[in-house]
């Protein structure tokens, strides 16, 4: 197992340069994601329009795997309908729980994260920011966690 | 147990043959010799711990306490073997005094149900600190939930010592209990027990220490220090997980209700009420952990053969050559720096998440501890929502240190750097 494919040059970009990393002012649906054993504690913001999320952003500290899972998924969502964005949910779950992805395709820059599979202690990290962006979707008032 | 220059290894201390001792050492992690630096968490454990489990299960095994047949008795001498080493380690009194349980935690747990619940009443307070472990900080919270009684917490300072003058402000009329870590499990920070209880105990106080972490490092002698409670934990002592002890001074165990009912701890059982057994018996409900019980006497056999200032020393000597090269690393900040330490290094390097760093310090076989502790009221202190953390043990070797400084340094420059 080499270190590298876990963290990617990709992962260590987007952990050092998080893209979206800001809050969206104004009518937005927003939740809150806590991982209680690392400390890693983020907030997703996404805006949606007719079905589609015009814009996503996230704030927030983790660890470089759950930084830059968050920005990328951002970067994937952004656009994208609501059940669009659902579909992809599904498909990074898989991919980080090793189950095979129907369309790996799909995922484009997000299959970086695929190494992950390897670290189930860091499973929890990459999967927060996506359980929160799902709360954030559907509205949910309690904060999200992954242990 | 202040550090001695790098230079001043204890000759006397040879870690190349406490290493052998310890058979788990001898392997490759990540295809790197395993470099294990998460101590405070659990120690490793000797030949002579594992020999003496795996004989008892062999040779010896049957219940404590009950049956007149041969090993029974053999069980029986052996477990309570394991009480008279704790006995002596500890310096108590008497046998009765040393109360098996399940670890630290337990113990706390203990005197917090069966000492502190059946006492309190509202306007009543229990002083702990802010560098105690949720374990010495959530039994007392659920107390105070039960009782009405208040918690109250001694601050610390930014280097986390102690803040002394405000320990004093607190310490008052209304402080029944003083509940406070011999060394913080999280910064390493030594505190100064004797004189704390000396203080609290004069205030009418009843004290409690949690020694996990002090064990481990210092000796202790529980007339000496005249406290009432002193806890640890076998594992964190080079023995098995598991077993533990509370050391209970022997007047204040006897006015103790039992915590928990079942067999061995009673005299008479009759539906209209039962009796209780004698000290330590009382304490010690259901079949108990046995072969831990062996095991966690020839830990502390173990540690007497080789010395446990001899340990102390050696440890000392291994911190300050810590702190020396990991000021080398650009972006490492100290987390606690109080003058008396024991061999735990808490830090953060700029860039690199703890959990970033514990994976990529695996990789190179070398094993620390990311994460709150245990202690995170410790982490909001200082701003941290993690911290790494070295905690060295008797096998560890300056070559240890090197490969944590390497490994290190490879983080740093995976991550690129910054600033």
């Amino acid at each position: 197992m080499d270190l590298r494919d876990l963290y990617q040059d990709i992962i260590v970009d987007h952990n050092r340069n998080p893209r979206n990393f800001r809050t969206i002012a104004g009518a937005v649906r927003l939740a809150e994601g806590y991982n209680p054993l690392c400390g890693d504690k983020l907030v997703v913001y996404a805006q949606v329009v007719d079905g589609r999320v015009e814009d996503v952003s996230f704030v927030g500290s983790g660890c470089a795997i759950s930084t830059a899972s968050a920005s990328l998924m951002t970067e994937a969502v952004k656009g994208k309908t609501v059940a669009e964005a659902e579909a992809l949910f599904t498909d990074m779950h898989e991919l980080l729980t090793g189950k095979s992805v129907g369309d790996p395709e799909r995922l484009g820059k997000l299959a970086a994260l695929a190494g992950v599979k390897d670290y189930p202690a860091r499973v929890k990290c990459a999967t927060l920011s996506w359980h929160t962006l799902n709360a954030a979707l559907h509205g949910e008032q309690t904060p999200v966690r992954t242990e | 147990m202040t550090a001695l220059p790098s230079a001043a290894f204890p000759d006397a201390f040879d870690v190349a043959r406490v290493r052998r001792d310890f058979p788990i050492l001898d392997q490759a992690i990540h295809g790197r010799p395993l470099v294990y630096l998460d101590n405070a968490a659990t120690a490793q454990k000797p030949r002579a711990v594992l020999e003496a489990m795996d004989h008892y299960y062999r040779e010896s095994n049957a219940n404590v306490h009950r049956g007149v047949h041969t090993l029974s008795e053999r069980a029986t001498a052996l477990y309570e073997g394991g009480r008279d080493r704790a006995r002596a380690f500890l310096n108590a009194r008497a046998r009765e005094e040393i109360i098996f349980v399940r670890g630290t935690t337990e113990a706390i747990n203990l005197v917090a149900q069966s000492y502190a619940r059946p006492r309190l009443k509202p306007g009543d307070e229990i002083l702990i600190t802010h560098l105690e472990h949720h374990s010495n900080t959530v039994p007392w919270q659920m107390v105070c939930e039960q009782t009405g009684a208040r918690l109250k917490v001694v601050p610390i300072t930014p280097d986390g010592a102690l803040d002394l003058e405000a320990f004093e402000r607190l310490l008052g009329p209304r402080t029944r209990i003083f509940a406070v870590a011999h060394v913080s499990n999280a910064l390493g920070t030594v505190n100064p027990i004797a004189e704390l209880t000396a203080r609290a105990r004069a205030a009418g106080a009843m004290v409690l220490i949690d020694g996990a972490q002090g064990v481990p490092h210092c000796a202790v002698d529980v007339q000496a220090l005249d406290c009432d409670f002193y806890a640890f934990s076998a594992h964190k002592l080079y023995g098995p997980t598991g077993i533990g002890v509370l050391y209970g001074r022997r007047e204040v165990l006897e006015a103790m209700p039992p915590w928990q009912g079942g067999g061995d701890m009673i005299r008479t059982v009759r539906f209209e009420g039962s009796t209780w057994n004698d000290l330590p018996y009382k304490f010690e409900a259901g079949t108990p952990a046995i072969a831990e019980a062996v095991g966690l006497g020839a830990a502390l056999d173990y540690v007497d053969r080789i010395g446990l200032d001899a340990i102390a020393r050696h440890e000392a000597a291994l911190l300050s050559y810590a702190l020396e090269r990991l000021r080398e690393i650009d972006g490492l900040r100290f987390i606690g720096s109080a003058p008396q330490r024991a061999s735990v290094v808490s830090f953060v390097v700029e860039g690199v998440h703890p959990h970033d760093l514990g994976t990529i310090l695996d990789h190179a076989g070398v094993a620390i501890r990311a994460g709150h502790h245990c202690a995170m009221p410790v982490m909001d202190f200082y701003g941290v929502p993690a911290t790494a953390r070295a905690s060295l043990a008797c096998y560890n070797t300056t070559a240890d240190i090197d490969a944590l400084v390497a490994a290190l340094q490879g983080a740093r420059d995976l991550f690129g750097g910054r600033g």
